[in-house]
């Protein structure tokens, strides 16, 4: 048990005018819908009111997903994040195809969202001190890792060695991006390489694990954190519980690989509810590289 | 009677020679028997096998290769260590919970020199298979792998590490014990091991249960081995809501070893004897013998601080995307589409 588990009674947040999030990110179902059933306890609840609570159920915690942005303004000081590697856009090495093509269907997400890719990284402050923010986008392609997200990834950890400024991911991703093939596969290995690499000079990393984190992104960085955060119920883990299913043949008692049989498991150091991620992040930066 | 189960298995592209090599072998006993002389028909029919098996095995589609690499027949790790190294001592178990023996390790001598040895194992049939679990490994697996990684490093001996698995296993226990966390701490802690790391693909090479050995200075494939994100029947089930299009999915993902030395993933593709590794063990052994020769000498000549640093820079590199509007020294850089990234970027 933490002390995170239960809810903190502080309001998170003040509205302030110009950092909404943009109308596609937003989960409502349409203008005048202002009413959304919680997947936690089934009560319908005011859309506005859940918004206002970090997008977490005031009645029973339960957090729904969060928009990148929206994640950003929770977690640094207001105003101070500052995007990096805008300019990054991911390619078609294979020329892959399904239904449709590779290029057509980047095309169309990214003409719905707000980056080239499924990841953001950027500098910001966190209480004052100078941190290195990625997080993940999961409405685009499942927030998988390709040849972008791995780069991104991998300079954060980058820069994180250069300036010795800790860095924070905040993973949410199927894994890695089938349409990138083996290259996707290989940013685990460039990713955590370079973690290694900001690891080995001191610098903190501490990972953030929310709904939901399996496979490629799992199976490197996102496990490696020096601390291991998770929000309540994500669901994290290796194989996705589909293809567990399919390989034992027998259903997946409940709540397995949520973050709550994880730190049961020891795989996790602490689950944080979502208002509580930026004091708490500032706590640990300050356990650990405040001067002795 | 376990020896025919394997020997049996033929697929479906190689029957044509294999029922040539039949009837040859039919005509050479009749004429070991002296009654009649066949020999003429029998130079005839080779040369035909001959050039059947050229036409076959020249142009291999992905879904060929496929098969091949998941071939029965096919030389596992153990087999390899049988024919390529003396002096071999198999070490045991990952000091936490168990030996998980879907990955064999040990010690070795490769041309007299003492080296580390580290591999996906399956089994040759449901017997070994419940024990070598396919060649799926549990977290326990991965962590006798890095403890032997660690015992390399401290005596300087080399790694090579064989890979051959399906993936990492997929079940409740594995994730129970920390099938990620596992994985994802052999990548790392071999991407800055101190001594010299040559990996090879001998079959399988299945996505994260894969590189979680596979983190080299060099990485190698066999001709007819794959090296793949995910296996083409889950990529199928994916996409098309339909494991049986399995074979779409492996020519959609370019998996095979000429796509991922393009790609950047294989410095070298090994090649395989005519008709695939499995129809002469010891010809794919020579080979890749020859293959880890060349590469471990090329290594031995760096320090090992610059070992690390090679084998960082080696999966630095990997990826393809462009940029535009990046400042390098004070210079605005940007990269076309579809032109790989290059070095001018660091």
């Amino acid at each position: 048990m933490t002390e995170h588990r239960s809810a903190g009674e502080r309001p998170w947040f003040s509205h302030k005018p110009g950092v909404e999030p943009q109308g596609a990110e937003r989960r409502d179902n349409g203008a005048g819908n202002l009413w959304r059933k919680c997947e936690g306890c089934a009560e319908i609840l005011h859309v506005p009111d859940v918004e206002a609570n970090a997008s977490v159920c005031p009645l029973c915690q339960y957090h729904f997903p969060l928009d990148w942005r929206s994640r950003v303004r929770l977690l640094v000081d207001e105003g101070s994040f500052e995007e990096t590697d805008r300019g990054i856009s991911p390619q078609d090495p294979l020329k892959f195809f399904d239904s449709k093509s590779y290029r057509d269907r980047l095309e169309e997400t990214q003409a719905k969202r707000a980056g080239k890719d499924a990841f953001i990284n950027g500098r910001a402050t966190i209480e004052g001190r100078p941190i290195w923010l990625g997080t993940f986008d999961f409405q685009f392609m499942g927030g998988s890792m390709g040849s972008v997200v791995g780069e991104k990834v991998t300079r954060l950890f980058e820069y994180g060695a250069a300036d010795r400024a800790p860095v924070v991911i905040v993973s949410a991703s199927g894994g890695a991006r089938m349409q990138e093939g083996i290259l996707s596969l290989m940013q685990m290995a460039k990713s955590t390489a370079a973690l290694q690499r900001m690891r080995r000079l001191g610098v903190p990393f501490v990972s953030v694990l929310t709904h939901p984190t399996t496979g490629g992104v799992a199976a490197s960085f996102a496990m490696l954190g020096d601390v291991i955060l998770a929000e309540p119920r994500a669901l994290i883990g290796f194989a996705g519980p589909r293809v567990i299913e399919q390989t034992i043949r027998q259903k997946l008692p409940p709540g397995f690989q949520r973050s709550e049989y994880l730190l049961d498991h020891g795989m996790l150091d602490a689950i944080v509810h979502r208002r509580e991620l930026r004091p708490t992040l500032a706590r640990l930066f300050g356990l650990l590289t405040d001067p002795a | 009677m376990k020896a025919r189960m394997a020997k049996d298995f033929v697929l479906e592209f190689e029957r044509p020679i294999l029922e040539l090599e039949e009837k040859i072998a039919e005509l050479r006993r009749i004429a070991a028997s002296g009654k009649v002389d066949c020999s003429r028909e029998i130079e005839n029919l080779d040369r035909k096998a001959r050039k059947l098996r050229k036409e076959i095995f020249q142009d291999l589609g992905a879904w060929q290769r496929t098969q091949l690499s998941r071939h029965p027949q096919r030389p596992y790790t153990l087999d390899y260590v049988r024919m390529l190294f003396t002096d071999w001592y198999e070490l045991h178990g990952d000091r936490n919970f168990m030996d998980d023996q879907a990955i064999v390790c040990g010690l070795a001598r490769f041309d007299g020199r003492p080296v580390a040895v580290i591999g996906h194992q399956k089994g040759r049939n449901t017997k070994e298979n419940v024990v070598r679990n396919f060649g799926m490994p549990f977290p326990e697996g991965y962590r006798k792998a890095l403890r032997i990684m660690n015992l390399a490093e401290r005596y300087r001996r080399p790694i090579l590490t064989f890979i051959d698995t399906p993936g990492a296993y997929p079940g409740i226990e594995a994730e129970a014990r920390g099938q990620a966390e596992a994985i994802a701490k052999n990548i790392m802690v071999m991407s800055s091991l101190r001594v010299p790391v040559v990996c090879t693909v001998i079959g399988e090479g299945g996505s994260g249960g894969a590189l979680a050995v596979g983190v080299g200075n060099r990485v190698l494939m066999l001709e007819n081995s794959i090296y793949s994100v995910i296996s083409p029947e889950a990529c199928a089930a994916i996409l098309w809501k339909d494991q049986s299009k399995g074979e779409v999915a492996a020519g959609a993902l370019r998996y095979t070893a000429p796509d991922c030395h393009r790609l950047g993933v294989a410095d070298e593709v090994v090649p395989e004897p005519l008709g695939g590794a499995h129809r002469d063990p010891e010809g794919a052994a020579r080979e890749l013998g020859d293959a880890l020769r060349r590469h471990l000498e090329a290594l031995r000549g760096l320090g090992p601080d610059e070992l690390a640093a090679d084998r960082y820079q080696r999966v630095r590199h990997l990826g393809r995307f462009s940029e535009r509007g990046r400042r390098v020294n004070g210079v605005e850089i940007t990269f076309d589409e579809d032109e790989p990234l290059g070095d001018a970027d660091r």
